[in-house]
């Protein structure tokens, strides 16, 4: 009954957020990027507190879901839906064709090498001038309308109707990943994360549920990107990079790796102190950091792990 | 008929040979406990026949199959199961979360994303079954982090049961646990080896324990196979009393 109530809350919360935001201070975008960035952190969490493989690489997903949505709006012409599914299948695609490459790795050689992976889609991108826009991110776009069965809206000038398009997204993702969770196959992922050795000898073929598991966590990760991009209007070279990874890890941690929902608090504390500490001051990140040391220090649960033991 | 057949094993770690031409006969239904001296290499032999290693020659047998080099997973998918000397569990889950898991796999469900009303019901029930059986069914909400060690050991016996093993592997079952503990697994063994027929090999210190519960014993020093047969022979056996039971009690 109690999870059923807060599952309730969140969702309200979430839902309405467009109209109790600018009564906080707050603004539609603010929450758009929050629940992209969350959706991120969230899918990277799929994989660290629910089947206990750390993914240092999550930003080349998002990227990938960027770059896919962007090109396809850019270049191919493609409407709001289909820019986000391509963006989608793109990341999906190359979690498809790194994974095996990498999930018979442990701890933090499995992490070394999503970093590595990760970069060269950060130099591609970095370097291929004509078709990435280099250094500058793609621009010189606009997110297109929103078409579907005869019906068209405008998501440019409206930014509350893209954080809706923005939360169905986000619904349907956030929803499947919770059920997989509650399943049979969530529940072999899980013990994968508590002991590996005993999982084995249940029988359980560890790499492939480790693959398995790692896609499902990088196609999520690059719906929020291909969200991203349209959210921005822009596809930025700098989500690619390592160090966005870390900022997701950290979103995680900061809000709970245990939770399923911690890592959309930890994304809304990073994005709301990024949002305000850097408009007072340029070493917004050190602030940032140092609230991260202090949770992983003292509360290693996160944030929301505080409120659960608090009740 | 034997059900596990070990044929001139040998497992060499460079130049120490771990494991050397050992053989071994374990029938169906048999209790058979392997003991020996710290560094005999019972726990190899342990992880040769479950598969965490494999062996340098030999050839190990299971239910007329040469499993020799399946992967650990095959061995539990053909009926090996095993639990281990420090105990392998899923420590942040509760009792029954813990079978549950083993219960979904070993009903070939692991790749499932969604179970019907009626699977989650058989599940359920033979979660509750496992949990009485191992005695556990009053601690079933508890985290197994957090439950005394015998408990813990009767979880992973728990897990491993769930599988419906033909043979059952238990490295020193009872090692680190107070008597009452002790009392307990070994009537647990016993139940699953009277009552319910299972094939057991054991590998233990206890030597009361070993003599009052196996059929067979098989003795290894340094590797090698030292004596085997039944508790009375091995009892009256001069090699292995001067090599190691002498020098234990």
């Amino acid at each position: 009954m109690r999870r059923i109530a807060i599952l309730a809350g969140i969702w309200a919360l979430l839902t309405l957020a467009p109209f109790w935001l600018p009564l906080v201070g707050g603004y539609t975008t603010l929450g758009t990027r929050v629940l992209v960035l969350g959706l991120a952190a969230m899918a990277l969490n799929y994989l660290l507190g629910y089947t206990g493989v750390l993914s240092f690489g999550h930003a080349a997903y998002v990227g990938l879901g960027a770059y896919g949505a962007a090109m396809s709006i850019k270049f191919l012409g493609m409407g709001a839906l289909q820019a986000i599914a391509i963006g989608t299948l793109l990341g999906a695609l190359a979690a498809v064709a790194i994974g095996p490459l990498i999930v018979r790795l442990r701890g933090i050689y499995f992490s070394m090498c999503t970093i590595a992976f990760g970069q060269v889609f950060y130099f591609i991108a970095f370097r291929w001038n004509t078709v990435t826009g280099g250094d500058d991110g793609l621009g010189g776009w606009k997110r297109p309308a929103l078409e579907f069965a005869g019906y068209k809206l405008d998501l440019l000038t409206n930014d509350v109707a893209y954080y809706y398009v923005a939360l169905f997204f986000f619904a349907l993702a956030v929803g499947g990943m919770g059920l997989l969770l509650a399943s049979p196959l969530g529940r072999v992922q899980l013990s994968i994360r508590e002991n590996e050795r005993r999982a084995r000898f249940l029988g359980i073929p560890i790499e492939r549920h480790i693959l398995l598991s790692w896609v499902v966590s990088c196609l999520v990760a690059s719906l929020a990107g291909a969200l991203y991009a349209l959210l921005n209007n822009f596809a930025d070279p700098r989500i690619l990079r390592w160090d966005f990874s870390g900022d997701l890890v950290i979103m995680a941690v900061l809000g709970g790796m245990r939770s399923f929902w911690g890592p959309l608090l930890g994304a809304a504390i990073f994005v709301v102190l990024q949002d305000y500490l850097s408009s007072v001051t340029e070493n917004w990140m050190s602030f940032i950091g140092l609230f991260f040391v202090l949770v992983v220090m003292f509360f290693p649960r996160g944030v929301l792990g505080i409120l659960k033991r608090a009740r | 008929m034997s059900l596990l057949k070990i044929e001139g094993l040998t497992k060499s770690f460079g130049s120490l040979m771990a494991v050397l031409d050992v053989s071994l006969d374990v029938a169906e239904g048999e209790l058979h406990a392997v003991i020996g001296p710290n560094g005999a290499g019972k726990t190899t032999a342990f992880n040769l026949i479950s598969g965490m290693l494999d062996p340098t020659r030999g050839s190990i047998q299971f239910a007329g199959h040469d499993i020799t080099r399946l992967s650990p997973n095959e061995r539990v998918r053909k009926g090996i199961a095993r639990t281990f000397q420090i105990t392998e569990i899923f420590p942040e889950l509760t009792v029954v979360e813990n079978l549950r898991i083993s219960v979904e796999v070993a009903a070939g469900y692991r790749m499932r994303p969604w179970l019907s009303r009626a699977q989650t019901a058989q599940v359920k029930e033979r979660v509750e079954q496992l949990a009485q059986r191992v005695g556990l069914t009053a601690k079933g909400g508890r985290l197994v982090g957090e439950l005394s060690h015998g408990d813990q050991r009767a979880v992973e016996i728990g897990l491993a049961l769930a599988l419906r093993p033909k043979l059952l592997l238990l490295d020193e079952p009872t090692a680190g646990m107070g008597d009452q503990e002790t009392e307990d697994i070994t009537a647990l063994m016993h139940r699953l080896h009277r009552e319910e027929k299972l094939t057991i090999v054991l590998i233990e210190h206890d030597m009361p324990l070993v003599f009052k519960v196996a059929d067979r014993i098989t003795v290894l020093a340094q590797g090698q196979v030292l004596a085997g047969g039944t508790p009375a022979e091995i009892a009256s056996n001069a090699a292995v009393q001067a090599a190691y039971l002498g020098q234990a009690e």
